[in-house]
């Protein structure tokens, strides 16, 4: 099995309002295909640390690795072109720009990277929309959609651009029991069929439990047992 | 610039349609008036050119007479040492002549940058009209000379230029002077000079320039009429009239002239030194009100991009953590305020335009001073580059903070909520 990402020591500490330790020297490595839950109590820092993995917030101590390339220290240049190709990220608060349709919304990241014409990039969204159950949607604004919907077109732009890593901070908190199985099987077959790696938080047990593996977290640690 | 940023920024454009629009027409209204007040400004510049070209030459070299009393004959007469005072010293007998005219004259026709040389004999005259004494100036002139200098020829009334040159007598006179003498073609009309010669002359034709102290006062006739008049000799020339090839050279050239033949050579632009001045005054003015209105503009639109920015943090963070570049954010937005910038420079291209045409057709009362029957307005292109261009400039520079703000947003603070 090949390790796609590894990180060293990770510290992340909060000055504001007060110095504020949230993650504590934190190792761990992740393979290739692997489908991972990260779990643990409100506030124990996994969104915090989703943000480090995910490249986007660089304030901190430690190293990550993904690919055997050391990210730690890279250009914001360099780091939007990297997430970009091969980062999908669905936010724990499902953001979407307001001023465009579902589809557009799933288009943007691919018509970023210009891999596909937009003729094949509009097939390819409307793809994902289907998959997610969301087709009929697709024209419409979104910020005329309900939580969950917008949800599921926050989660199909993240596999848009077919990432090697997919993070998701509680990707089904809004969704029904059947959304959440629906969501869940994709997952499953991306990292089994595709050979993409998925990193989520989740609060459900259930989730948690049928993923690969579970790094669960205790006021910024990882619990080993 | 990837097309996605182009469509991105359209749409936020799209999505707020009001506040895109007055942006655009804080834009537009400052270009239209820069067009209109440039081009109305630059008109008036340009007619009074015209019209003071029409009666200055480009150099007139004359005898100036001197008003320096620091040497003078006392000390020749007073030699032992003595302090001499002398009260109010006056010159003796002056002749405000060229001596050596002719010689000047042969001189500048030579040069190639010459176009015309005329030389003038110029006195004050009195127009008798019954017991009535008009007070004007008479100038003798090689009339086909003269024409080619001011184009008189086009500005006869009654008449033809070549009719002074068939008389001996005959004299061309302005309109408003003939008015006021209430002479026409054919009449005879005295003339008396200060020193108490007079001579007799017939009207052989009437001209107007369109300036009203020109065409008040001044009659021409033949040199040797002057001279006669004036009791001198044939070689008697008081001015030398020049016209350039190159007007642009009038002023290096002045200073050339007077160097070389040592009389007082004057430029058009000193001889109207009092009326160019007020060419800079209207430039100043018209320059100082486009800037202004262009600077409220941009601050129009940099209002309206920091508020859009304030607003758009989320979509910002978004675009972010998908991987836009901080490039990319900047061209979201400066595109933008480009897209209102461009936009409303064209509107405002258009509209100036339309404005100084109908200006073109409001009627100028007659006066006067200035025969012109519309406002005189200029239409050249290169106003309307400029205006789109200094219109776009500043949109850009109003969009340039508001976006480099928006590219250095921290999309984790955001996203954290
Ligand atoms: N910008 C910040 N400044 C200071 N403290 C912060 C900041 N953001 C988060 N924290 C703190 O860091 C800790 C971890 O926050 P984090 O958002 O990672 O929790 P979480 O595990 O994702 O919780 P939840 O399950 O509720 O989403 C919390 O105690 C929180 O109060
Ligand atoms: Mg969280």
């Amino acid at each position: 099995m090949k390790e796609i990402l590894r990180i060293e020591k990770l510290n992340k500490i909060f000055h504001e309002p007060e110095d504020f330790q949230v993650l504590k020297d934190i190792s761990f490595s992740i393979n290739k295909g692997e489908f991972v839950t990260i779990t643990g109590k409100s506030g124990c820092g996994k969104s915090t640390l989703l943000y480090l993995l995910s490249t986007l917030d660089t304030e901190y101590d430690g190293k990550i690795f993904i690919n055997d390339t050391l990210i730690t220290g890279s250009s914001q240049n360099e780091l939007a072109r990297f997430r970009n190709k091969s980062i999908g990220f669905v936010f724990q608060f499902h953001f979407l720009l307001p001023e465009f349709t579902a589809l557009q919304n799933v288009m943007i990241p691919a018509l970023r990277l210009g891999k596909y014409n937009e003729k094949e990039i509009k097939d390819r969204a409307y793809e994902k929309l289907k998959q997610m159950g969301m087709e009929t949607f697709a024209e419409k604004l979104s910020s005329k959609l309900s939580g969950g919907q917008q949800q599921r077109v926050a989660i199909a732009r993240a596999l848009i651009n077919e990432p090697a890593l997919i993070m998701a901070d509680e990707p089904t908190g809004n969704l029904d029991t059947a959304n959440t199985q629906n969501v869940f099987d994709i997952f499953k077959e991306l990292t089994s069929v595709n050979g993409q790696t998925i990193i989520a938080v989740s609060h459900d047990e259930d989730f948690a439990r049928n993923s690969g593996r579970i790094i669960h977290m205790v006021d910024g640690q990882i619990e080993t047992n | 610039m990837f097309p996605v940023n182009f469509e991105i920024s359209k749409t936020h454009l799209l999505s707020r349609k009001k506040q895109t629009l007055v942006a655009m027409l804080g834009v537009t209204f400052g270009i239209a008036m820069f067009i209109l007040m440039i081009s109305f400004m630059q008109g008036v510049n340009r007619f009074l050119e015209n019209t003071l070209l029409q009666a200055t030459p480009d150099i007139h070299i004359y005898n100036d007479i001197k008003t320096d009393y620091s040497q003078s004959i006392a000390g020749d007469y007073y030699k032992n040492g003595e302090l001499t005072i002398v009260r109010h010293p006056k010159p003796k007998q002056i002749t405000p002549n060229i001596k050596n005219a002719e010689q000047i004259i042969t001189d500048l026709q030579k040069n190639t940058d010459v176009a015309v040389v005329s030389p003038h004999i110029s006195t004050q005259v009195f127009y008798n009209y019954g017991p009535v004494q008009i007070n004007g100036l008479i100038d003798g002139v090689d009339i086909m000379q003269e024409a080619r200098l001011f184009g008189i020829a086009n500005k006869m009334v009654t008449g033809k230029i070549e009719n002074i040159r068939t008389t001996n007598d005959g004299i061309i006179m302005g309109q408003g002077l003939a008015d006021k003498l209430n002479v026409k073609m054919g009449d005879m009309i005295s003339l008396a000079t200060p020193m108490g010669t007079s001579m007799r002359f017939r009207i052989v034709g009437t001209f107007q320039i369109g300036i009203g102290t020109i065409d008040n006062l001044k009659s021409y006739v033949n040199t040797v009429s002057v001279q006669q008049l004036l009791g001198k000799d044939r070689n008697y020339i008081t001015d030398i009239n020049i016209k350039l090839k190159d007007i642009k050279n009038a002023k290096p050239f002045a200073a050339v002239f007077q160097k070389k033949y040592n009389y007082k050579s004057e430029d058009w632009e000193t001889s109207n030194a009092s009326i160019m001045s007020t060419f800079i005054i209207r430039n100043i003015l018209t320059y100082v009100v486009s800037i202004t209105l262009l600077v409220v503009a941009g601050f129009g639109i940099y209002n309206i991009m920091s508020m859009t920015i304030n607003s758009k943090m989320k979509d910002i963070a978004i675009l972010k953590a998908q991987g836009f570049a901080s490039k990319d954010i900047i061209q979201i937005f400066l595109s933008q305020s480009l897209i209102i910038g461009i936009l409303g420079a064209l509107s405002g291209m258009a509209i100036g335009f339309g404005l100084s045409l109908l200006l073109s057709y409001v009627p100028f009362p007659k006066t006067d001073f200035a025969s012109m029957k519309y406002l005189p307005i200029i239409f050249e292109l290169k106003y309307y580059l400029g205006a789109v261009f200094f219109g776009i400039i500043t949109t850009f520079i109003a969009g340039v903070m508001p976006s480099i703000k928006a590219s250095k947003v921290d999309p984790v603070v955001i996203l954290r909520g």
